[in-house]
């Protein structure tokens, strides 16, 4: 079973397991809502690899960060534009 | 202006330098095919990828538990070779020829090399219809990527859609993660499927992938002739419409993964100055590009699946560090492998009423939300750019110009620096922190 990890998501003290990305570990807490466009319509992940930008998200205040690329890390902050709740 | 920044940087870069014999622009197959065949010569080989591991769209899984024994042969070559790995690392644009600039999480990094090989691979090809920005709705690799990346799909309603043999290793993948996959939708005709699968007996593995993969989802309904039309749900999808041209019918589902093919990542040798062709990097017998030493190897050259990456890929390998012999060896597979490619482009061309898709209000640009209607006036790519933002949003046209393309058949034009957004610190080549070098 890999090691659990302890990040938190818009304030919310999460566990994701190891390798697990951000993208994924956002969807699993506060849904699938990551970024507001530039007219405010909800978006998140579409090519999951990089490409198009979608899932941006807040990583330990810097923003603009692809949560699709970046794997969760011990104590990470992860803040998004909205939060759906699941 | 890009001059000017690009002189300073080079004269002025603070970037922790790392120079190599040969270094390889992606560790997805072809990339890592190509490091196992230059690293036995003894040179210097150095991988970049922007993932923050090895193995690129593929093989992202296989580095703990292979799909099958190939995948496992080459797992096992590739950590008995001896490379230097750089991961989490975007190109972001070239100094002078034989020197890039890169960021690594965050810090800028100077790559020189003698010997380059562009395997950056491809993209899906996402087209634009009533509801396709709605969270939810994902590419078909992109919906795999991220249950690869630990979402967990178990129980959740899927739709597959688009085109192409993606879609059934998608719906496969999926399926053995638990995921009630509701239909798969291929878009092309059951005429040029139905000759596509008869042609199969020409490649038996191929074949018998194809069986395996369809035994595995007989109880999954896989429709041709039948493709999205809308996507609909007020924060996050909830259904999807579909129609065979004839009828139209909507499905509850918790995610809608659809992709049309794919697209290959062409930006970076544009940048460098290599030739395209429509179908990719225009490369010659040892893929060698138009550019003096930078070679392309995989997807980049034209979409060929992961067999012919992996030939060209050791082409490249073989022809970057001067053993043409062995290059040529592999000639007749990279040919077998060509043909393939051929049957694939040719049984999943995309039908023109997918062109109908967009309403006026439909986003074409996700970046900027240009919708449809805004575009149709204009004549090209240039020139709907500078009236309505199109394609100069974050991801620099990488999902709506291949759209307009189809759409419209405009084509792409130059490619400026830089690639990736980046930080301006690190466009002057300078480190906001000290780097190691």
């Amino acid at each position: 079973m890999p090691s659990s990890i302890a990040v938190t998501i818009n304030g919310r003290p999460t566990e994701v397991s190891e390798g697990c990305t951000v993208a994924a570990a956002v969807m699993l807490t506060s849904g699938s809502c990551f970024r507001l466009s530039v007219t405010g319509q909800p978006r998140g992940p579409l090519c999951g690899m990089g490409v198009c930008f979608e899932c941006r998200v807040t990583i330990d205040g810097q923003p603009q960060q692809r949560s699709c690329q970046t794997l969760c890390r011990e104590g990470m902050c992860i803040v998004t534009a909205c939060d759906t709740g699941n | 202006m890009t001059a000017r920044f690009e002189s300073r940087a080079g004269a002025e870069l603070n970037a922790s330098r790392h120079s190599f014999d040969v270094l390889i622009l992606g560790a997805g197959p072809a990339g890592l095919a190509a490091a196992c065949c230059a690293a036995e010569s003894g040179q210097k080989v150095g991988v970049v990828d922007d993932n923050p591991d090895w193995g690129g769209q593929i093989w992202r899984r296989d580095r703990a538990k292979p799909s099958g024994k190939k995948a496992s042969r080459w797992m096992e070559r590739i950590r008995s070779i001896a490379f230097e790995f750089l991961p989490s690392t975007q190109i972001i644009s070239q100094l002078h020829p034989g020197s890039l600039l890169a960021e690594q999480e965050g810090h800028p990094r100077e790559l020189n090399y003698q010997q380059l090989i562009v395997a950056t691979g491809a993209r899906e090809r996402f087209l634009p219809f009533p509801g396709w920005t709605l969270p939810n709705v994902m590419g078909a690799g992109g919906l795999q990527a991220l249950v690869k990346g630990g979402l967990p799909i178990e129980g959740k309603r899927v739709a597959i859609a688009g085109t192409g043999p993606l879609l059934l290793a998608v719906a496969g993948y999926l399926h053995k993660q638990g995921a009630d996959i509701r239909l798969i939708a291929e878009q092309t005709s059951k005429k040029l499927l139905w000759r596509f699968g008869m042609s199969l007996w020409k490649h038996p593995g191929k074949a018998i992938e194809a069986t395996g993969l369809r035994l595995q989802l007989r109880q999954v309904p896989y429709r041709a002739g039948v493709w999205p039309i809308g996507a609909e749900g007020d924060k996050q999808l909830t259904s999807v419409t579909f129609t065979n041209g004839k009828t139209t019918w909507s499905m509850p589902c918790d995610y809608l993964a659809c992709g049309f093919g794919l697209v290959p990542n062409t930006e970076l040798p544009a940048l460098l100055g290599c030739a395209r062709t429509a179908k990719g990097v225009h490369v010659d017998e040892m893929q060698r590009s138009s550019v003096p030493a930078v070679y392309c190897a995989g997807e980049t050259t034209g979409i060929g699946g992961l067999d012919l990456a992996l030939i060209e890929g050791q082409i490249a390998g073989f022809a970057a560090t001067g053993r043409d012999r062995k290059a040529r060896a592999l000639f007749p597979a990279r040919k077998r492998a060509e043909a393939f490619a051929r049957r694939l482009e040719e049984a999943f061309v995309l039908r023109d009423e997918l062109r109908q898709l967009p309403v006026p209000e439909t986003l074409v640009c996700r970046c900027e939300d240009v919708p449809f209607a805004k575009l149709k006036p204009y004549s090209s790519w240039t020139e709907a750019k500078l009236q309505t933002r199109c394609g100069m949003g974050t991801c620099q046209g990488r999902i709506c110009g291949p759209a307009t393309e189809f759409l419209f058949g405009w084509q792409l034009q130059s490619v400026r620096p830089p690639l990736f957004p980046t930080n301006l610190v690190n466009l002057a080549g300078v480190s906001p922190e000290p780097v190691d070098a």
